[in-house]
């Protein structure tokens, strides 16, 4: 083997612990917010077995070492000797963030710092010498769980490690199996490597040779098999078959009940009864094997036939949620390179439609009907295509809302406070550029939330509130972009304190007068905040100018409201994508360009009473009484030397990402569009004022306004236009 | 290795050989990407004068560089017969505007003279060597220093 496949291979194997970890993470904190069913316990614990398993393969040593302590933790929660307790899930949730560590670090070839994790490493152990068990006889403990959760009194509890099973072993492959392309022969040989294999083959089904379906499957077998392995290992041979034949497992003489029936009666075990020693009295499900024994003479076949197992009524509906197989989405893994060249490939067909219809229209073909709705059912194709292609990069918030759980729980245990973080909209899609540029505002935000939203415990208490804060993460799809909500249940903006630290550091006058969402949004202001990075997590409003520009960057907006003594929510909304930007289309000396309809509050035809000189050359414009400037865009840019007359033109009133509010004024406004993003930086460089460009529908490139840029060029001195918003509202 | 080093002297190379006012320049061939009509540019606010703005390239911006007014020969009014020649030069890819393709030249480094000794600006940055051909002088072009990354930097 290559090293290329071998690396090959490594990259495959940390791909997939991501999915693991996400899995694992998922499933603990369902686990801590009370359902350990053993759906969630089993997923929990299959996550952390796959991780060890392929670090093995890598020899990851320390990797392997601590998944295997943590595995054999979580398989005693499996087989109920230990409870879930809240104070235990708190370990469990540590175990998870330090293997999500580890999987970073020997992903990354960093070394590992065993010290650094070895509080943890030694809680779990403590978790599972707890239970009463030695860590070494955990192969005996695997074996358990199946046996003791079917509740059958018959089995001694506690099975001897190396004794020899007798399966009996009933197999009738369906021709599905065959149709997958697989082969039964390789069950055979895999079960042979388990132990003494003795099969008989049914051929009794076989009909005459005329009446063969060359694509039936007429064969069965009866196995039977001694081996030392326990059942979890003989069921494994068939898992690639799974559902696609007639299967029974008997070992030692008792019948197994397989496939579904298993999950539902582990759920069924494990759910209601998680002590450890299960008794006749506590196993209402104990008649699936009887039934399972029972049924071989209820059906007509000549030969050994499968027990088809339907379990009682009473299981059945009391596990219903874990049972119900959901039919698992396929997904196939494709480099994000490929999907970005098809996406630049369908801005080119939207760019080329758009040129096509409008060389249409020039060349007067309107009159010619059939040409004139082929175009209109290419547009809408070529619509719906992109539409499909953004799709694909778009991903849930899931993963990133993970992430914020562990932030929680980081500043918590820092801050000595006990936070719950509540998520919803997981599953919220947003474009993966996006994901990836929320994650640093979103982890400061949440920072804040706990640092600075919620009280100490005894705060809280006093106030009348649960010890526990509850942080809440919200994302949510609104007309056209992505909401996502921050909220925290502490004690709100103290907005006497604020105001006095703004007038403190000079930011508002000492007699301004602001309402109380003029104060909430002094948070933002750059200088407000003590610290200068996002990673401090000290001092009220931390960088929030940080985050304010960075939510500013990609497109969004980013609101503020607080009721003292119920919490603040922090409510940010973003476009789902960056490809593509809803604009207006303007003209300013006979070019066109986009001013980004975000920024845009209102467009205001100016009357010249409306308009005052201010200093040398600056002008200002009067809206509803107050005062903004006006910036002539065709200067600024400099399209033309002398301004124009505002009567003439449009204004359009901008805030910008500081909630600064400047009059753009142009020389009319052309339509509104949606615009697909052209990078400037490519191939020239950054431009000041100018965002990136685009392409318009007779193929030139038009200019997209960056309106901070532009109304930050016009004063520079961005405190100053910054200024204006405290006073002039 | 001696082989080699012969062959890449003496190997022939092609060059793309154009017009600005009434001097001829040429471009290694392997950096030309295309050659493409004029068509009018996007003006970029704040940009040097060479730069006369962008266009669109199948879905891409490009930055058009009016190589008269880069040399220092002054603006070129642009014609219909004017030409756009689609450069590479590192992952940048650049317009260049000429007033006329003229030829492909084939032509080895060895034959590749040094530019003449003279107090000019251009020929001393734009210039990397000159070739004869049929009594003609033409210059080889340096690519890198048409990028206006100074300025860029500047701005």
């Amino acid at each position: 083997m290559t090293m290329d496949t071998m690396a090959a291979i490594r990259q495959t194997f940390f791909q997939e612990c991501e999915e693991q970890l996400s899995e694992m993470e998922m499933g603990l904190l369902a686990m801590d917010e009370g359902n350990a069913d053993s759906e969630t316990v089993n997923a929990v614990f299959r996550a952390v077995h796959s991780i060890k398993g392929g670090a093995g393969a890598f020899k990851l040593t320390e990797l392997v070492q601590f998944a295997h302590s943590f595995e054999t933790a979580l398989d005693h929660v499996r087989s109920g000797k230990l409870t879930p307790t809240p104070d235990m899930m708190k370990v469990m949730l540590r175990a998870a963030d330090v293997l999500a560590d580890l999987v970073e670090a020997s992903r990354d070839g960093q070394a590992i710092d065993e010290s650094s994790y070895a509080s943890v490493a030694g809680d779990i152990k403590a978790l599972t010498a707890s239970a009463g068990q030695d860590e070494e006889a955990e192969e005996v403990i695997d074996f358990q769980p199946t046996v003791i959760d079917f509740g059958l009194p018959e089995l001694p509890a506690e099975a001897p490690a190396a004794a020899i099973h007798e399966y009996r072993i009933n197999f009738r492959p369906r021709p599905e199996l065959y149709a997958n392309a697989n082969e039964t022969v390789l069950v055979f040989r895999e079960m042979k490597r388990l132990g003494e294999l003795e099969a008989v083959c049914d051929a009794s089904a076989v009909p005459l040779l005329e009446e063969v379906d060359p694509n039936g499957a007429y064969l069965a077998w009866s196995v039977k098999l001694s081996s030392e392995l326990a059942i979890d290992a003989v069921r494994e041979v068939f898992e690639f078959v799974e559902g696609e034949a007639d299967l029974a497992i008997e070992t030692d003489g008792q019948p197994e009940v397989s496939d579904t029936d298993i999950a539902a009666l582990l759920a069924m075990a494990l759910g209601t009864t998680p002590s450890s020693e299960p008794t006749p009295a506590e196993g209402p499900p104990a008649n699936p094997p009887e039934a399972a024994a029972e049924s071989p003479p209820e059906t007509p076949q000549p030969g050994p036939t499968p027990a088809s197992v339907q379990p009682p009524e009473s299981a059945k509906s009391d596990v219903k949620t874990s049972s119900a197989t959901v039919p698992a989405q396929t997904t196939i893994r494709v480099e994000f390179d490929r999907v970005d060249r098809l996406i630049n490939l369908v801005g080119e067909l939207v760019i080329n439609q758009a040129m096509l219809s409008q060389r249409v229209i020039e060349a007067n073909f309107a009159g010619s009907s059939s040409v004139v709705i082929g175009l209109e059912e290419l547009e809408q194709l070529t619509r719906e295509i992109q539409e499909s292609v953004m799709a694909i990069r778009a991903q849930p918030v899931k993963p990133l809302f993970q992430r914020m759980a562990r932030i929680v729980r980081e500043v918590a245990d820092v801050t000595g406070k006990e936070v719950r973080l509540k998520t919803e909209g997981e599953t919220t899609e947003v474009d993966k550029t996006v994901v990836e540029r929320l994650a640093e505002p979103l982890t400061h935000m949440i920072r804040n939330a706990v640092d600075h939203g919620i009280e100490s415990p005894e705060a809280r208490i006093a106030a009348g509130k649960p010890a526990e804060g509850v942080v809440r993460l919200t994302a949510a799809h609104r007309s056209g972009r992505i909401i996502i909500e921050v909220s925290d249940d502490g004690a709100g903006i103290n907005r006497q304190k604020v105001r006095a630290s703004a007038i403190k550091k000079g930011l508002i006058p000492p007699d301004a007068q602001l309402s109380d969402s003029d104060i909430d949004n002094l948070l933002f202001l750059p200088g407000f905040s003590t610290a200068a990075t996002v990673s401090n997590i000290s001092g009220r409003g931390v960088g929030m100018d940080v985050v304010k520009r960075s939510i500013v960057a990609l497109g969004g907006r980013i609101s503020i409201s607080s009721r003292p003594g119920h919490g603040s929510t922090f409510s940010m909304s973003l476009p789902l994508t960056l490809a593509v930007l809803d604009g207006m289309a303007v003209s300013v000396a006979g070019q066109t360009l986009v001013v980004p309809l975000t920024a845009i509050v209102e467009t205001l035809k100016p009357k010249k009473h409306e308009i005052h000189a201010l200093g040398s050359d600056g002008r200002v414009m009067s809206i509803r009484n107050t005062f903004v400037p006006l910036i002539d865009v065709g200067t600024q840019l400099g399209f033309r030397d002398t301004p124009t007359e505002p009567e003439r033109g449009v204004a359009i009133l901008v805030e910008t990402g500081g909630g600064a509010r400047n009059a753009l004024l142009v020389d009319s406004i052309q339509d509104q569009r949606q615009v697909v993003i052209k990078s400037l930086e490519t191939n020239y460089g950054t431009v000041a004022g100018i965002a990136a460009a685009t392409i318009l529908g007779d193929g030139r490139v038009a200019l997209i306004l960056d309106v901070d840029a532009l109304v930050t060029r016009s004063f520079n001195d961005p405190l100053a236009s910054e200024l204006r918003y405290g006073t002039g509202g | 290795m001696e082989n080699t080093e012969q062959s890449t002297n003496t190997a022939n190379r092609e060059f793309v050989a154009f017009r600005v006012g009434s001097q001829e320049f040429c471009v290694d061939i392997m950096g030309v990407r295309e050659i493409r009509g004029w068509t009018p540019a996007t003006p970029l606010p704040h940009a040097p004068a060479y730069v006369r703005g962008v266009i669109n390239l199948r879905g891409a911006v490009l930055p058009i560089v009016d190589l008269a007014m880069r040399f220092g020969l002054g603006l070129t009014e642009p014609t219909p017969r004017s030409v756009i020649i689609v450069v590479q030069i590192h992952q940048q890819v650049v317009g260049l505007l000429v007033d006329a393709v003229s030829d492909i030249l084939t032509s080895s480094e060895a034959s590749m003279q040094p530019t003449p000794d003279i107090a000019s600006d251009m020929a001393k940055n734009f210039v990397k060597g000159v070739y004869a051909v049929d009594g003609r002088m033409i210059s080889i072009v340096t690519l890198e220093s048409v990028l206006p990354i100074s300025e860029k930097a500047a701005a």
